[in-house]
């Protein structure tokens, strides 16, 4: 059949296509190899995704809590590989910039959430800074596992600095930490760094430790947070949850309770962290707890431990190949609380406003998703 | 490397110690002339030294003629373990990713209950190698599973990554009616699904020694978990 070509042939002609529009990756081309790669992957494509959300609180609202609000977005969890290796990941990526690119008005900053690399590759990391360089607005990272085991952190230092730091953005105060600090378990086993690597990048992998903020960032975030009255407006940034919820796939921060401790004078706090891919909520005391949707894929929940304010997302849809993940944005409220959006790609978005959390749960419950999670 | 030996908990690194000592002691191993540039954990070159060949006839140590007996074995044995890094695979997977242990059988054992069954008459034994046999088959469909490489997958992925210990993948409710394949599936089906596509790896044929270990694997960890064919 003259002209026919199988889904397959389509597939890796459109995925060839888009590792060549990679190699020149500059603001205007990136318009056009992030538009192409929304469409293509043939028989895999996606519906276009929604539509941005229109947020209830508008940005440089003036209201009570005496702080002023704003907003700004996240991306995180990308997983790439060496730019030959997966296309799928890359598309991912892609399409969360691009996601966050044509929010209107633009958002105030853009947080990524760790995991740019799958295997902490040089070229894995590099592939990542290039596509987040088409940022409109200005980025924010944090460092994840994936990140960080191959070379101990070394490339992602180089392209981004020290991964525990804080900043101030319209009197809120910001702090990122760097929560997969885990203790040695390679030395012992003599591992090669590789081996290490995959060790930490397989989430269900036994033999490397739980997760930690450890005790030199925690002094840190005590000095960090010391000169601050407890009403301030804090939000924090963790790779993994900082409390825990299921130690077997790292879900998890062994010090959390430490951590938590030095959070809890303050009246209100929010936790924002990446790793588990899903819409996780909790709150322990007065801290708020939101977890990241990440592009690459979504894990599935943990089989227990679940904290009792999540609303589980129905289970992703295995041929479906971006349905559970997205990216979202975050408006701050005067008081310091955030409306959580989940622009997830393939569904209606979810947005969790503080009356749920503060109520715990009773008031303001936002759409319920109609099939199990299994 | 005594002590190493002396820590050694599976039962057939000891029996190979045993072995590999009566060879030393009886000197049934084979002397070659010495050589120093024989790799090996054990040279020494200080003294005359001589060649040894393991029983398997596949490690080779050059060793102190003055090292006699058990720490002569024992060297043999370092260098056996060095040869076979792969030796605890089971171990090591089970320590790696943990999985559900096989049932427990020890009712049979009690109040003689087997006794004079042609079928049924076990004994302790027979119940350990049920059990290592089984769980060497699922700690196979383990590895699978958690290998891109083992998996050839084209674009670096694993089953792990989006189920890890087999999470979501519910073998219980297969058969079933899958919708996006208008067809009713089997787990076998929807594993080659998942190889073909997010994995982009070569299909398995369905009676492939692959597949029955991806199967076992995932069919273990549901241990407990009612079968519920047809279940969406």
């Amino acid at each position: 059949m003259a002209g026919y070509k199988s889904v397959e042939t389509k597939y890796m002609e459109e995925r060839e296509k888009l590792f060549r529009g990679l190699t020149n990756l500059d603001r205007r081309s990136f318009l056009k190899v992030s538009a192409a790669a929304m469409g293509a992957a043939a028989g895999l494509a996606a519906p276009a995704s929604f539509t941005p959300v229109t947020v209830a609180q508008e940005p440089g609202e003036k209201a009570s809590g005496g702080g002023e609000g704003f907003r700004f977005a996240y991306v995180s969890d990308s997983h790439l590989y060496e730019k030959h290796v997966n296309d799928r990941f890359v598309r991912g990526l892609l399409r969360g910039v691009d996601d966050v690119n044509n929010l209107d008005p633009q958002p105030d900053f853009v947080f990524y959430g760790g995991d740019l690399a799958q295997l902490g590759q040089p070229k894995e990391l590099e592939l990542g800074a290039e596509i987040l360089k088409n940022l409109k607005a200005p980025l924010k990272i944090m460092v994840g596992e994936h990140d960080w085991y191959l070379d101990m952190g070394e490339k992602w230092r180089e392209l981004y600095g020290d991964p525990t730091y804080s900043f101030d953005h319209k009197g809120v105060h910001f702090v990122v930490l760097n929560s997969v600090v885990e203790a040695d378990f390679w030395t012992k086993r003599k591992m090669t760094p590789m081996e290490r690597m995959k060790t930490v990048a397989g989430l269900d992998n036994g033999l490397q430790s739980s997760f930690t903020v450890g005790e030199k960032q925690r002094e840190w975030l005590k000095n960090d947070l010391a000169g601050l009255p407890d009403d301030a407006r804090v939000i924090v940034f963790s790779h993994s949850p900082l409390y825990k919820l299921y130690k077997a796939w790292n879900f998890w921060t062994d010090d959390a309770d430490e951590v938590q401790a030095i959070l809890q004078r303050f009246n209100k706090v929010v936790v924002i962290h990446g790793h588990t891919h899903q819409l996780l909520l909790n709150r322990i005391g007065n801290i708020y707890f939101y977890g990241m949707l990440a592009t690459a894929w979504p894990w599935p929940y943990a089989p227990e431990g679940m904290p009792e304010l999540t609303i589980e997302m129905t289970r992703p849809d295995p041929f479906n190949s971006t349905d559970g993940c997205g990216n979202g944005e975050i408006p701050v409220h005067p008081d310091g609380m955030i409306d959580m959006v989940y622009n997830l790609w393939n569904r209606n978005p979810i947005t969790v406003r503080p009356p749920y959390m503060t109520s715990w749960g009773k008031t303001d419950v936002p759409p319920l998703p109609n099939r199990p999670s299994y | 490397m005594k002590q190493a030996l002396i820590r050694s908990h599976a039962s057939r690194v000891c029996v190979g110690v045993i072995c590999l000592s009566l060879l030393a002691i009886s000197s049934a191993c084979q002397r070659k002339t010495a050589s120093n540039d024989a790799k090996g954990p054990s040279s020494d070159s200080c003294c005359p030294t001589e060649e040894l060949l393991s029983c398997d006839g596949k490690a080779t140590i050059t060793i102190s003629k003055s090292v006699t007996g058990q720490a002569r074995a024992d060297a043999l044995m370092e260098q056996w373990k060095h040869n076979h890094p792969d030796r605890n695979w089971v171990e090591e997977e089970k320590a790696a990713h943990a999985f559900e242990e096989p049932a427990d059988n020890s009712d049979i054992l009690k109040d003689g209950q087997a006794k004079g069954h042609a079928y049924g008459d076990f004994s302790e034994t027979d119940l350990l190698v049920w059990t290592r046999e089984t769980e060497k088959f699922v700690a196979q469909g383990s590895r699978i599973f958690h290998s891109g490489d083992l998996l050839e997958s084209t674009v670096g992925a694993s089953c792990d990554m989006c189920h890890p210990h087999a999470a979501n993948t519910h073998p219980e409710t297969y058969p079933k009616f899958q919708t996006q394949l208008g067809r009713v599936v089997l787990l076998r089906d929807m594993i080659n699904w998942c190889i073909e596509n997010p994995v982009r790896g070569k299909k398995l044929a369905p009676d492939s020694a692959e597949m029955r270990a991806l199967e076992a694997y995932i069919m273990a960890q549901r241990k407990g978990v009612e079968m519920n064919y047809g279940k969406h």
